[in-house]
């Protein structure tokens, strides 16, 4: 099983402790984890992508365990080149900050951006969010990811495949209910965000939509990275044996970028 | 019966900030939700769950602003979820401090049907003076007062009269004699920003509740406060619980740091008699672990 919500590097609003690609290696390990898909934690507080992606790919090249988790925004000119790049590069899949980047659900150049990663058979990572609410600092005003953005992407084209990291119920179910069963199908859920016991909402959600609907995700280095097998392990007894997907298995399907 | 380890060890575990719901909650799945407490907690090895009833949870009243009416319907719930439950079950009464007379005939009250401490919510700023009688209250009969908090305040929010760290602070400067649980320091807001307002005001105790499980929290929870001043619990996540748990032990904390964490501040705050199935498995976990 793999970590796919991780990423090395300084947060802009609090201190993290060690967030560098060695540290991760060995956190994995401790946690039974054989690899992650690792995104580079400044990047969608930057404008220009490509530095952050180059001190990515230069960062975890030495760990066989990280993938890497490039940022590709689609209003930067020549986007399909970076595409084209980083999945040669062997990105594992593509991250997107559309709240970041002043992006709305029906932005043309994110949907373009979610066919090109689904032609070429890369998952394309969302994030929800990176911090609570209510401790936000006041200078991070890009807002929470919506339902809309999910449901727009989903509904693109048939081989588009999202991630969706860190949504809480709520968010889920108003994107997994608004869709097709062929578009359900398309994404793919962490539940870092998602509340176990007494109220039991990942055990709700393994009844209602599936646990192979959901992915393994940590958002280390921000979160404890005991929490998502806390969640599973506090599981009524009846679900505990119900199959979360490995995220690896998504990018397994890989076409030469044309 | 099984001798399984629990998931969070098989030492004492007192949570020290836990909610039961009721029947006038407002919610038809209640039952199921306190029987998931009491299923998680078991599973975890939580040996007390010290737990509130917060009036009707908004159902006829709000539920940080409580009426009293609710308030007491509330008591009388807890009271007797811990009457059914004694082996796993302690409670806080809780009181709208808006009402005085009321909340300290619920406190007079509470006290004679079994209850350990108080359960201030947000209904009224922790610092205003209308705290004081209940504070005084509550250094009389000897119990610990869990008040919610909000990690920095930088503004008003809706739903509740909300308190920070130096608001408690403030309070709990004027009341030394009693203990304040500072609730939930995951529970939302800046965390660095209330261990730094309690660092010197040392009847403070912070719990690790609350559904943040930011990394660096702890540490520096450590770092500033020491074992001695933190208390574990859950709060509505149990799951962020027992990840909280399984941290401290990558941290590596030693035996008696953790044994504080996890149940000792606890036994020391609400009494040596409070908890004694910790008492007898803490004695034999000692015997086992030395």
């Amino acid at each position: 099983m793999i970590d796919c919500a991780t990423w090395i590097g300084p947060f802009p609003f609090r201190e993290l402790p060690h967030p560098e690609p060695a540290v991760l290696v060995r956190v994995l390990a401790r946690e039974g984890l054989s690899g992650a898909w690792v995104g580079y934690l400044p990047a969608p507080w930057q404008r220009d992508p490509t530095p952050a992606n180059d001190a990515l790919f230069a960062s975890i090249a030495p760990h066989a365990a990280l993938r890497a988790a490039p940022v590709v925004r689609p209003d930067w000119p020549h986007w399909e080149r970076t595409l084209r790049d980083v999945a040669e590069q062997g990105a594992a899949a593509i991250r997107a900050y559309p709240m970041h980047w002043g992006m709305g659900p029906h932005d043309d150049r994110l949907r373009a951006l979610a066919l090109a990663c689904g032609e070429i058979g890369v998952p394309l990572v969302l994030t929800v969010r990176f911090e609570d609410l209510r401790q936000r600092s006041p200078l991070d005003v890009a807002g929470d990811l919506t339902a809309a953005h999910v449901r727009a992407l989903a509904r693109a084209g048939d081989r588009v495949r999202l991630v969706v990291t860190a949504a809480g119920r709520e968010l889920l179910e108003e994107v997994h209910w608004g869709l097709t069963p062929d578009e359900q199908r398309r994404v793919h859920w962490d539940f870092s965000w998602i509340w176990g016991p007494p109220e039991d909402q990942l055990a709700h959600l393994f009844r209602t939509i599936g646990a192979e609907r959901f992915v393994y995700g940590t958002h280390w280095p921000l979160r404890l990275t005991q929490n998502p097998r806390a969640n599973l392990d506090l599981l009524p007894p009846d679900l505990r044996s119900d199959g979360i997907t490995d995220a690896f298995s998504l990018a397994l399907v890989r076409k030469t970028p044309t | 019966m099984s001798s399984t380890v629990p998931l969070g060890g098989g030492a004492p575990l007192v949570d020290a900030h836990a909610h039961f719901l009721h029947a006038g909650a407002g919610r038809a799945d209640w039952q199921r939700v306190n029987d998931a407490r009491l299923r998680a907690g078991d599973a975890m090895g939580v040996t007390y769950h010290v737990a509130s009833v917060l009036g009707s949870y908004g159902h006829s009243s709000p539920t940080y602003f409580p009426s009293p009416s609710d308030v007491t319907r509330g008591n009388d719930a807890m009271a007797e979820i811990a009457r059914a439950e004694p082996e796993r079950v302690r409670w806080y009464v809780t009181v709208n401090p808006n009402y005085t007379a009321h909340a300290l005939a619920e406190l007079k009250r509470g006290r004679q049907s079994g209850a350990i401490g108080v359960k201030l919510l947000a209904s009224r700023r922790a610092d205003d003076p209308l705290l004081d009688p209940i504070c005084q209250a509550a250094a009389e009969y000897g119990f610990p007062i869990l008040h919610h908090v909000w990690q920095h305040r930088t503004r008003e929010w809706p739903n509740q009269e909300i308190s920070d760290g130096v608001d408690l602070g403030n309070l709990a400067s004027r009341h030394p004699t009693v203990s304040f649980i500072l609730a939930h320091i995951g529970g939302g807001g800046d965390w660095a920003h209330t261990l730094a307002a309690v660092r010197d005001v040392p009847n403070v105790y912070p719990d690790l509740s609350g559904s943040g499980v930011d990394r660096g929290m702890l540490d520096a929870a450590l770092t500033t406060l020491g074992a001695q001043r933190l208390l574990w619990a859950c709060d509505l996540t149990m799951e962020t619980g027992l990840a909280k748990l399984r941290a401290l032990e990558v941290i590596g904390l030693s035996t008696n740091d953790m044994a504080d964490i996890r149940w000792r501040t606890a036994a020391r705050l609400f009494g040596a008699d409070a908890f004694p199935r910790c008492r007898a498995s803490g004695a034999r976990h000692a015997t086992t672990t030395a």
